[in-house]
């Protein structure tokens, strides 16, 4: 880090984080990327807008959200503390609903009427058509057809709630692809439509926009350390995807150098293999969906297909402000393999009687992973570390279910637990 | 935006000459005509069939007249602003090996009918090229430029240095969503035209002509009335394209050139381009009407 410069200082007004960041889209959309910037830039100085915000996250959504102390499950962990920031308590089950609440009321004040999303896991296309029904806004959700397969109960759950669901059969079937759909239609509709980006990716505003949404979860975390235990955490954890749960986790405490802040990719069969989603540890620096960020890619600039266990993280970019905290050192990225994940998955399961997302497993196997490390690099230290749990395992019951071997029948007709 | 400043490249003594491709657009003109630009991907049905269909573009192996520009589209795994049919043929040439030094031959295949050529190209594939390496080849190849659908002028400096730098063409898009301060800076950083994006909406043919196209070019014609302007996206017959041309300088079509090609190639005839022709000689027409 150049002296002198806050971290929080970025990004610059055209929306870069030094090299990365920016705006690679067709000037069909900047029209409608300024008109957000400036709504945007209004209502974070606008106490009505702030109001009614913060009441839909308490009457609403629920939050704060519980800080939960992992007794049974630090065990696991060397000599760390580990602390759960409970997201998966929020209203629909993840902290998606956090950047939606803020996009839709920010859709309402543009006068726009119909909303549109990308959607992976499909927890966010879930509070995207919960947000749409609540302000009454037309909604459509893009899903790659691999998703829709493997994630049948999320698509259910948006039919229910009113939005419409089109599988996207182009490219990879996955997340990219339904983002590249959701631009075309944003194309072709920006005035009436807003695209309601998921995660801290995208062109300016997105990145910087949706961070300030999930902001709240870290300043609830540093709130809850003080209140509680009268300090701030050692380090904060999360997975990345495209980074949204990070980067409210890492948002207060970025200028906080004392705090570290540590993000964990999907490194699906293992970085080496080929195999994975992490943009960050195996990927390079190009332009995909209208940012220059770390992406997955060939030697000619091909998108490179990204795997992982976890529908949510399977994507071969990663939001552009996590490539700069990357590249400068101020957090450090590990990836975590599908089969780290799932024993995380199933640890905290067992120990703390909570069901994690897949998602959130790998950030929770990160954690053990680092406990275990620092246990051994430094004996004498007991770390304190705050997981964010960005969401629950309900959704990944089917994947779990294939993975472990499961029946799904009683263990009395099978002879016994497995 | 003169012949002279296109040859003030690197390449101005090489006996390929570089020439601006508005210099197709003023050579239509004096005709007292519009200039008809098509599109094609390099590497659909095959490298070696797409150098041979875009030759046929050309005029090249027909009866009639060829276009007096031609777009080459240069696959991409993200196409953002295609339309399905583009993308259908994008998606066959990637599976079929297409690479990115692939454009270099296709515009010189095209250079050998005395057509000149742009390419068209998402922006990674030539960051990741390398953008001064890209000018260079594209200029030795001797293409006129490029067209960016997603490089806006705000993020264009390394491709602004290097077009300079080798007398390339740079064409930006315009929109109707597009306000008048950016329909001035866009044009201003552009050279040789200004691609106006007709409708609102991804590439790929359409029934009647967009209405909001002739407004966007009344508004660029007075904020800019030096530049010349095609008008891309929904264009697929003569008629359309006659009634384009009775308001812009070129009108640009690469959907309705595709289908026939992609039926062809359904049908186990990749090099079948009758269909293609007949596509050429109605647009051809519709131009001259």
């Amino acid at each position: 880090m150049n002296s002198g410069v806050t971290y929080s200082s970025l990004p610059d007004a055209a929306g870069h984080y030094d090299i990365f960041g920016g705006r690679y889209v067709p000037e069909a959309l900047v029209a409608a990327l300024n008109q957000l910037e400036a709504e945007f830039d209004t209502a974070m100085g606008d106490t009505a807008f702030w109001r009614e915000l913060d009441d839909l996250r308490r009457n609403y959504s629920g939050r704060p959200t519980p800080l939960t102390e992992a007794k049974r499950f630090s065990e696991h962990c060397g000599n760390a503390r580990v602390l759960l920031k409970r997201e998966d308590l929020n209203h629909t089950g993840s902290h998606k609903i956090n950047n939606v609440l803020g996009q839709a009321l920010l859709t309402r004040r543009m006068g726009k009427t119909r909303v549109i999303a990308e959607t992976g896991a499909g927890q966010h296309g879930v509070a995207t058509a919960t947000a749409a029904a609540l302000l009454g806004m037309e909604c459509r959700v893009y899903m790659g057809r691999v998703d829709t397969d493997r994630q049948a109960l999320n698509v259910a759950r948006m039919q229910l709630l009113g939005a419409e669901v089109i599988a996207v059969e182009s490219g990879s079937q996955t997340l990219k692809d339904a983002m590249n759909e959701a631009m075309r239609d944003w194309v072709a509709s920006v005035d009436n439509t807003h695209y309601l980006i998921g995660t801290v990716a995208g062109p300016h505003p997105f990145p910087k926009m949706v961070k300030e949404f999930h902001r709240v979860i870290s300043t609830e975390i540093r709130e809850q350390m003080l209140g509680r235990f009268g300090r701030l955490p050692d380090a904060v954890a999360a997975c990345v995807g495209g980074g949204s749960n990070a980067m409210g986790t890492f948002a207060d405490f970025i200028d906080t150098p004392e705090v570290q802040l540590w993000g964990f990719e999907a490194g699906g069969d293992g970085v080496d293999t080929g195999r994975h989603a992490a943009a960050i540890e195996g990927g390079s620096v190009g332009v995909l969906h209208g940012m220059r960020t770390y992406i997955l890619q060939d030697a000619d600039g091909q998108t490179l297909e990204s795997h992982s266990i976890s529908a949510g993280l399977d994507y071969p970019g990663v939001g552009p402000e996590h490539s700069w905290l990357a590249a400068t050192g101020r957090a450090r990225y590990e990836a975590v393999t599908d089969a780290e994940a799932m024993a995380a998955f199933e640890l905290l399961t067992r120990t703390e009687g909570i069901m994690p997302a897949i998602e959130s497993a790998h950030a929770l196997a990160g954690v053990v992973r680092l406990g275990r490390r620092l246990a051994v690099q430094q004996p004498d230290a007991e770390p304190t570390i705050v997981v964010c749990l960005s969401g629950r395992g309900d959704k990944d019951v089917a994947t779990a279910i294939e993975y472990f071997g499961l029946t799904g029948r009683p263990d009395s007709a099978t002879g016994g637990v497995a | 935006m003169t012949t002279a400043e296109s040859l003030s490249g690197p390449k101005g003594d090489s006996p390929l000459l570089v020439r601006s491709s508005a210099d197709a657009f003023t050579a239509a003109r004096a005709e007292g005509r519009g200039a008809l630009v098509g599109y094609l991907p390099v590497g659909f049905p095959s490298v070696p069939g797409s150098l041979a269909a875009l030759k046929a573009l050309c005029g090249e192996g027909g009866d009639g007249p060829g276009v007096d520009l031609v777009e080459i589209g240069l696959p991409y795994s993200d196409p953002m602003m295609d339309g399905p049919v583009i993308q259908r043929a994008g998606t066959r040439a990637l599976e079929r090996g297409v690479r990115t030094r692939d454009v270099f031959a296709a515009v010189e295949a095209v250079r050998s009918t005395g057509t000149p050529a742009v390419v068209m190209t998402y922006w990674n594939l030539v960051d990741r090229y390398g953008t001064e390496a890209f000018a260079r080849d594209l200029s030795n190849a001797g293409g006129s430029g490029l067209i960016t659908p997603d490089l806006i002028p705000d993020e264009a400096d390394d491709w602004l240095a290097a077009s300079d730098a080798y007398g390339l063409d740079r064409i930006f898009l315009v929109s109707p969503s597009s306000t008048d301060e950016r329909i001035v800076s866009t044009t201003a950083a552009c050279r040789g035209w200004v691609y106006a994006t007709a409708v609102m909406g991804v590439t790929g043919t359409r029934s009647s002509s967009p209405t909001a196209a002739p407004e966007l070019v009344a508004r660029i014609r007075a904020l800019s009335p030096e530049t010349l302007v095609g008008v891309g996206l929904g264009v697929s017959t003569g008629a359309q394209a006659s009634d384009v041309c009775g308001y812009a300088d070129a009108v640009i079509v690469g959907s309705a050139f595709i289908k026939p090609l992609l039926a062809a190639d359904d049908a186990g005839t990749p090099d079948d381009f009758s269909g293609l022709r007949a596509v050429l000689a109605d647009l051809t027409a519709g131009v001259r009407r």
